[in-house]
């Protein structure tokens, strides 16, 4: 009984999944409550993760379930994600008309998959939790049903992440039939680089991981998928399910496969800088912002990685770091996309911000904040993102790696300001509804204040982060 | 606990510019006059800061010293007599800037306003930074005001110019983040001070340098990167040229004697033919190019880059006039090419034309103008009596003292600068007037004169009396030079053994 205390949140966000739904389909109209209670027990579950002692690594069903500070941490990342998701997105719901009881539960499910993913500590467990968060993603992109975009985008998501789950687990088995074991720290100690079957079971659970985070060159869903789907599904595509798929990367490379790093390094390698250096070029032609945030996410992804491959304690913390920042400012991103509102129709593309600044000066001065942010430039949150991948990157002399991420981010920079340009440069349009609710312009406030005073205190973050030591 | 003055002097303007986001009017004169106020006390505690700087020490002063980044990187700012000179000059020009969007910048004066002040910061922040990530961290943030400022207030191509500016200067800088970083695995730290008693390594000397180098280059600018700068002061409006020329342009040179001399002695002195070599193209080559001109603005930003030439040229003669000289230099460029470009811009705003041919027989229509144009005119082509010649002459001294050759082809450049200066003031003040328009164009006004007085009595003044600029700059250089050959000889002995 001991043991059940330690995932008291995992349980308590079932319980709560399988409440709302029967409150939701025995009362009438009920949207709204599922919608708030769905908030609050996301912020409680949070709360429960923190009760839990996180300076101790507990291991949970023979050694299948582990809690320690990583997975606490990005459970926490995750959660908040979610909740922010959730409360900025009811406006947006109501007004496309899609405001229904499916949507937080399907959120929360999808959520209560990538806690299992993150806390994973065997194949089968794994398995189950990535399943769990992909079907409810594949309803949540196709959510906008009567949409011919978004349901092509749930079927195109489907088609192409089942097909990347078969070749994830093909590889699981592989792994299973040459080490003789599920579990991840058995899978270690079996590892050796002699055998050929372990190598081809790394390289394909690596590119059905790669697909989860849209490295290139398992990308192409990203773009159509962020743009077919609901601006608030975007959104929890764009953050939350990335935080999970890199934890579960991060437990993947440094416990089972940690003595493959040979193996795998070179693989990761080429991920990032195939990443980098395509979602910065490739987001330079595009004039729909989700789009283009799908192209910059490519890229931002790479960066992660980097910090991924150098093989270090300092490397994953600095991707760590990195995710959560990129977590901040893609809810501010979207924050302000939702934000760009006429009559009742919500406007995505670059041309639509145009002149921005004469009509909604605070506003674009937010999307500034967060653009240059985004594009790595200091002192906002963006760099100090950068800067401590690229201090881990370097410390193992990958230089090469450090030089072509830097030059990227001039590329990409180049997107982030043709943005800047629209918004301040150009003729001003109609102006856009000011009557924002209270959550979306607290969570735009929040963020956009993260993003800019970051700097004052840099090592709060780092030193929270610090704590994860997975090697 | 001193009080920490180097801070106020970085965050007062911030202060002041959230003073003028708060503020609900757009375009009335209480911005301004908040603006004015808050730039100018900063000048008041820079004087009174170079008042107080005592010269007859090398060491940093009024250090401030704060954890930052935990057992990383700490928040460390301080002086010597190279770093007071640029902080007065940064906070002279800020306030007369201010003063002059009077006539030019119609449209979202408060916005302007707070694109100047938060530039007044990070500059300097830049000039007062004793960390490389702090310095580096000012130096890129810089480039966002400036982008806003060139894009939003500039001319016709102003998308083109600020782009080019933007990205320019991002490439060369993500460089020298890379050495930045690099250094911190070396040496274990990146505090400057520290950084000067240790030494690096010289086997990684060359490659940092070039990675310094790149990104100096491109902000000096240096021949062949110095293609964005016409660019982005023909487009730019008066005041964002002003501050581009009066102070970006010297955080390079800043950074040059800071750090490339500084930390890299014996890859400086390896690569010096290179500097020299691209400082006499830049002289030769661009003043040519500035006598072909027909867009005034376009002159003067040729100009800069011939006299940057000069001032790369001093910094790598390695002698005590050389430096001294390019730092005169730098400051006599801060003040005379501000002006120049004021002098543009008041013709600019009566007429909507840069182009010279538009202009002519200035002088009996505004008398005024004209004394005043003259005056920096004779200081951009280093007339004696004007600080442009104190600095010209220094580094021409010291190149003599280096290498004969290079001094000879320098002084070429002289010449040509005198002959593109005086040729623009002919056309422009003299000669008949072509355009009856012009004769409706009214004098200076006070604002006006006020701005341009208050840039010719310093050039005047240090033209005359050079002194205080040398005093205080004399023992940090000497002792620059002391290190820098110290560590030079330390490294021959080494080799030797």
């Amino acid at each position: 009984m001991d043991n059940l205390s330690f995932i008291l949140p995992e349980v308590f966000i079932s319980l709560s999944i399988m409440f709302l739904l029967l409150l939701g389909v025995y009362k009438k109209n009920s949207s709204n409550i599922v919608h708030n209670l769905a908030v609050g027990s996301l912020l409680i579950t949070g709360i429960l993760i923190f009760n839990n002692p996180l300076d101790k690594n507990v291991s949970l069903f023979n050694n299948g379930y582990v809690i320690d500070n990583l997975s606490s941490f990005m459970k926490i990342l995750t959660i908040l994600g979610g909740a922010f998701v959730l409360s900025i997105s009811t406006r947006y719901l109501k007004i496309c008309k899609i405001f229904l009881i499916e949507y937080p539960v399907l959120v929360l499910s999808s959520i209560l998959g990538m806690m299992v993913m993150i806390s994973s500590n065997d194949l089968m467990v794994f398995y189950i939790g990535l399943e769990l968060q992909s079907l409810a993603l594949y309803v949540l992109a196709s959510f906008n049903r009567d949409q011919l975009k978004s349901s092509e985008s749930g079927l195109k998501y489907f088609v192409l992440s089942a097909l990347s789950s078969g070749l994830l687990l093909y590889g699981c088995s592989l792994v299973y039939g040459f080490s003789g074991s599920t579990n991840f720290n058995v899978i270690g100690d079996a590892m050796n680089s002699s055998h050929y079957g372990l190598t081809f079971g790394i390289v394909f659970i690596l590119v059905g991981l790669a697909f989860k985070i849209s490295a290139v060159p398992f990308h192409m869903w990203a773009p159509d998928v962020y743009e077919g789907s609901p601006t608030a599904v975007t959104l929890f595509f764009a953050i939350v399910p990335k935080v999970a798929a890199l934890t579960v990367f991060i437990r993947f490379l440094y416990v089972p496969f940690v003595n493959m790093i040979d193996q795998w390094q070179p693989i990761l390698i080429f991920l990032s800088i195939a990443s980098m250096i395509f979602g910065a070029i490739a987001a330079i032609g595009q004039n729909n912002l989700k789009r283009l945030i799908a192209y910059s996410s490519i890229g931002h992804m790479g960066y992660a990685l980097a910090g991924l491959s150098t093989g270090s304690n300092e490397g994953i913390q600095s991707s760590i770091v990195y995710m959560s920042i990129y977590l901040v400012m893609n809810l501010a991103f979207f924050s302000c996309l939702l934000m760009l509102k006429r009559n009742d129709v919500y406007y995505e593309t670059i041309d639509d911000l145009s002149g921005l600044s004469k009509k909604h000066p605070i506003l674009s001065l937010s999307l500034l904040a967060i653009l240059f942010s985004l594009a790595g430039i200091p002192p906002l949150a963006g760099f100090f993102a950068k800067f401590y991948i690229f201090k881990a990157v370097i410390e193992q002399s990958m230089y090469f790696l450090a030089i072509v991420g830097l030059l990227s981010t001039v590329i990409a920079a180049f997107y982030y300001l043709k943005i800047i340009k629209v918004i301040y440069f150009d003729k001003e349009k109609e102006g856009y509804d000011t009557d924002h609710n209270i959550w979306l312009k607290g969570s735009l406030t929040f963020s956009t204040l993260l993003i800019l005073l970051y700097f004052i205190f840099p090592s709060k973050l780092v030193e929270i982060v610090s704590r994860i030591n997975i090697i | 606990m001193n009080f920490p003055i180097l801070s106020s002097l970085i965050l007062l303007p911030i202060i002041g510019s959230l003073f003028l986001l708060f503020s609900k009017d757009k375009n009335s004169n209480t911005g301004k006059y908040v603006a004015l106020f808050t730039s100018f006390v900063n000048f008041l505690i820079s004087i009174y800061l170079w008042y107080q700087f005592d010269p007859s020490t090398s060491n940093f002063q009024f250090v401030e010293d704060r954890e930052w980044l935990k057992g990383f990187i700490n928040y460390k700012v301080g002086i010597d007599g190279i770093s007071i000179l640029f902080i007065v000059l940064t906070s002279l020009i800020t306030p007369l800037c201010i003063i002059s969007v009077n006539n030019t910048i119609k449209d979202r004066l408060r916005d302007f306003l707070i694109a100047i002040l938060v530039m007044e910061s990070l500059m300097i922040g830049v000039f007062c930074s004793l960390d490389l990530v702090i310095f580096y961290l000012f130096f890129e943030a810089g480039l966002i005001p400036m982008f806003l400022i060139i894009g939003i207030w500039g001319g016709t191509r102003r998308v083109y110019s600020a782009f080019k500016f933007f990205l320019y200067t991002l490439l060369g800088s993500v460089l020298m983040l890379i050495a930045i970083i690099s250094i911190y695995w070396i040496s274990g730290t990146t505090d400057i001070t520290q950084l000067y008693d240790l030494g690096i390594d010289t086997k990684y000397q060359n490659l940092l340098w070039l990675a310094f180098f790149s990104s100096f280059a491109v902000k000096t600018p240096m021949w062949p990167v110095h293609t964005w700068l016409p660019d982005a002061h023909v487009e730019a409006p008066t005041a964002g040229s002003v501050l581009l020329a009066a102070i970006l342009l010297k955080m390079a040179g800043y950074g040059f004697i800071r750090f490339s001399l500084g930390l890299f002695p014996v890859a400086s002195e390896l690569f010096t033919p290179l500097v020299y070599t691209l400082s006499l193209i830049a002289i030769v080559y661009t003043s040519l190019v500035a006598l072909m001109q027909e867009d005034m603005k376009k002159l003067i930003a040729y100009s800069s880059v011939a006299h940057m030439g000069f001032v790369t040229l001093g910094i790598f003669t390695i002698t005590q006039q050389g430096i001294e000289g390019s730092i005169v230099q730098m400051i006599s460029h801060g003040l005379v090419s501000a002006a120049l470009f004021l002098c543009v811009g008041v013709v600019y705003d009566r007429m909507h034309s840069r182009l010279i041919a538009t202009y002519g027989g200035l002088v009996s229509i505004m008398p005024k103008y004209s004394i005043l144009f003259m005056l920096f005119t004779l200081a951009a082509l280093g007339l004696p009596g004007t600080s442009g010649f104190i600095g010209e002459f220094l580094v021409l001294m010291g190149a003599f003292k280096d290498n004969f050759l290079v001094a000879v082809i320098a002084s070429l450049g002289v010449i040509f600068g005198a002959a593109y200066m005086l040729w623009l003031y002919r056309r422009v003040v003299f000669g008949e007037v072509k355009n009856k328009e012009l004769l409706k164009m009214p004098d200076l006004d006070n604002s006006e004169k006020f701005i341009l007085w208050c840039l010719a009595i310093p050039v005047l003044f240090f033209g005359f009396y050079p002194e205080p600029l040398l005093n205080t700059t004399e023992i940090s250089v000497k002792h620059l030079i002391e290190m820098y050959n110290f560590n030079l000889n330390m490294n021959i002995t080494e080799v030797q053994n």
